[in-house]
């Protein structure tokens, strides 16, 4: 299986402070892979640094070939930040038309990943008239437009109900079936069992880096949960 | 750089200004409003009106477009936009250029009506013709966007990015010969009045005011605020890096 993210030897320092502290990890392609973790053990400034925003960055960062941030990777990378990064004063679909725009891709995507997020009913709408989880999906779907072959997911489930959050899984899953890298943070532990394999994470480090069956038979835990407060004590 | 993501980013800052009616009234109505105040209060001395009304059909998109891009630009960084755009293939110069379109297009509609109600009910009375003042507010509009495109990446908080207009501007509209003459100031404040761009435009627009015709000195007006703009929409590129802390 090919490698779409390499990376060895991350390290991150932020306002003065290193933050990650020497990270390796490879992504496979077409798996999805979720980062978990407390919160402000680094997450967000692992996936930064996979889609090249994160300055003080020493260590290698190889995403699909390049070294990350290239220029070449920025058609084929798709990020979705933990804030929703959208215009509140357009509208969902003058959103998506002004990144369709800026990524090169006809405006049929528009509709497509509209679809795609549950949201072809509100394309009039203005974003900022949205609930939460609907401004996080026209977020996501903005990530969705140029068909990534890597795809950055941060939180993107927080605050959606579990309708919601079983029916973006289910994309998740059918984006990795025809391809696509996808690394998905959260810290909703139960969400982990719809990843092919996890990577947690604590203060800085990776802790763990197995599939969710193998975490559950190396810790002998019920659930991820369970795993990594395993995981933590023994690392204390 | 590319064509389409500069208009489609020219667009979509246009439609975003749309949305706030209350700001586009503001932007073609104060202007028009200050101008008639003026006209009144110099009531006697129509001859004061028309020394002041060039520079200030001047003075209103560079103080309007310095505002309204540092607020914007702000906006872009604070909800995240930014960084998100900065990790598509737009490029910096899409981002100006984009921005640079939709406010020079406003400033050309907001001193065109200034202009005309000035021009026309008002009876300001100016001796080039109102295409050269218009061009010349024009620029005057884009060099205020460009700094305030700049200091917006120096402010935190939409507080600190009001404040740089009175940190940044009243100081170079002080200097600028609109109060007193340039010559009557301490040597020192002259020669600073000197480096700031703000003083050529009004400088144009006086030249134009008195004397219609197109003078080389008019024209290095116009060239050293043209010249000022551009310079500050580059260093201003320089402030939007891909990677941040
Ligand atoms: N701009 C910044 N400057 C300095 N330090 C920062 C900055 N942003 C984050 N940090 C610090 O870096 C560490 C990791 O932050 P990060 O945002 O990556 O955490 P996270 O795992 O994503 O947390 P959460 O689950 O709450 O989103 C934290 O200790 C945080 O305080
Ligand atoms: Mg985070």
């Amino acid at each position: 299986m090919m490698n779409s993210v390499e990376v060895t030897g991350l390290v991150v320092v932020r306002g003065g402070h290193e933050v990650l502290h020497g990270v390796d990890f490879t992504l496979s392609s077409g798996q999805i892979t979720g980062l978990l973790g407390p919160s402000g053990c680094g997450k967000t400034t692992l996936m930064r640094a996979l889609v090249g925003v994160q300055g003080g960055v020493r260590g290698r960062v190889t995403v699909l070939g390049d070294a990350a941030g290239s220029a070449s990777l920025r058609r084929r990378v798709g990020y979705v930040t933990q804030a929703p990064a959208v215009y509140g004063d357009l509208s969902i679909a003058e959103n998506l038309g002004y990144f369709a725009s800026v990524m090169g891709v006809t405006r049929d995507r528009v509709g497509a990943v509209l679809e795609q997020v549950a949201l072809a009913d509100l394309g009039g709408q203005l974003v900022r008239t949205l609930s939460g989880g609907q401004v996080a999906r026209v977020s996501l779907a903005t990530a969705l437009l140029a068909t990534p072959e890597l795809l950055v997911l941060d939180e993107p489930t927080v605050g959606l109900d579990p309708v919601l959050r079983r029916d973006l899984w289910a994309l998740f899953r059918s984006l990795a079936d025809a391809g696509c890298t996808l690394l998905v943070s959260s810290h909703v532990m139960d969400e982990a069992v719809r990843c092919d394999r996890l990577l947690l994470m604590r203060e800085g480090r990776l802790v763990a880096d197995d599939s969710p069956s193998g975490l559950l038979r190396r810790t002998g835990a019920r659930d991820v949960e369970g795993a990594f407060l395993a995981i933590a004590e023994a690392a204390a | 750089m590319s064509a389409r993501v500069t208009l489609a980013t020219a667009r979509r800052v246009l439609t975003q200004l749309r949305r706030d009616r209350r700001t586009v009234a503001l932007l073609l109505v104060v202007p028009v409003l200050l101008l008639s105040l003026l006209r009144y209060v110099y009531d006697a001395r129509p001859d004061v009106f028309d020394h002041v009304g060039g520079p200030l059909l001047a003075l209103f998109p560079f103080i309007t477009m310095f505002l309204v891009t540092s607020v914007a630009m702000l906006r872009e960084r604070t909800t995240g936009t930014l960084e998100r755009l900065l990790t598509t293939p737009l490029g910096r110069g899409d981002l100006l250029f984009g921005y640079a379109l939709a406010f020079g297009l406003v400033a050309l509609v907001q001193t065109s009506v200034a202009s005309a109600v000035a021009l026309g009910p008002l009876g300001l009375d100016l001796a080039a013709t109102p295409a050269l003042v218009v061009l010349l507010a024009v620029l005057d509009a884009l060099l205020g966007m460009a700094l305030g495109l700049n200091l917006s990446a120096f402010a935190r908080t939409e507080f600190q990015a009001v404040q740089f207009l009175p940190a940044f501007v009243l100081p170079q509209l002080l200097l600028c010969g609109l109060f007193a003459p340039r010559d009557a100031m301490a040597p020192l404040l002259r020669r600073l009045s000197e480096v700031f761009p703000l003083t050529y435009a009004v400088d144009g627009m006086q030249r134009l005011s008195a004397d219609g015709s197109v003078t080389g000195l008019v024209a290095r007006d116009l060239a050293v605020v043209a010249g000022a703009s551009v310079l500050a929409l580059a260093l201003g590129s320089l402030t939007l890096q891909r990677r941040s802390a």
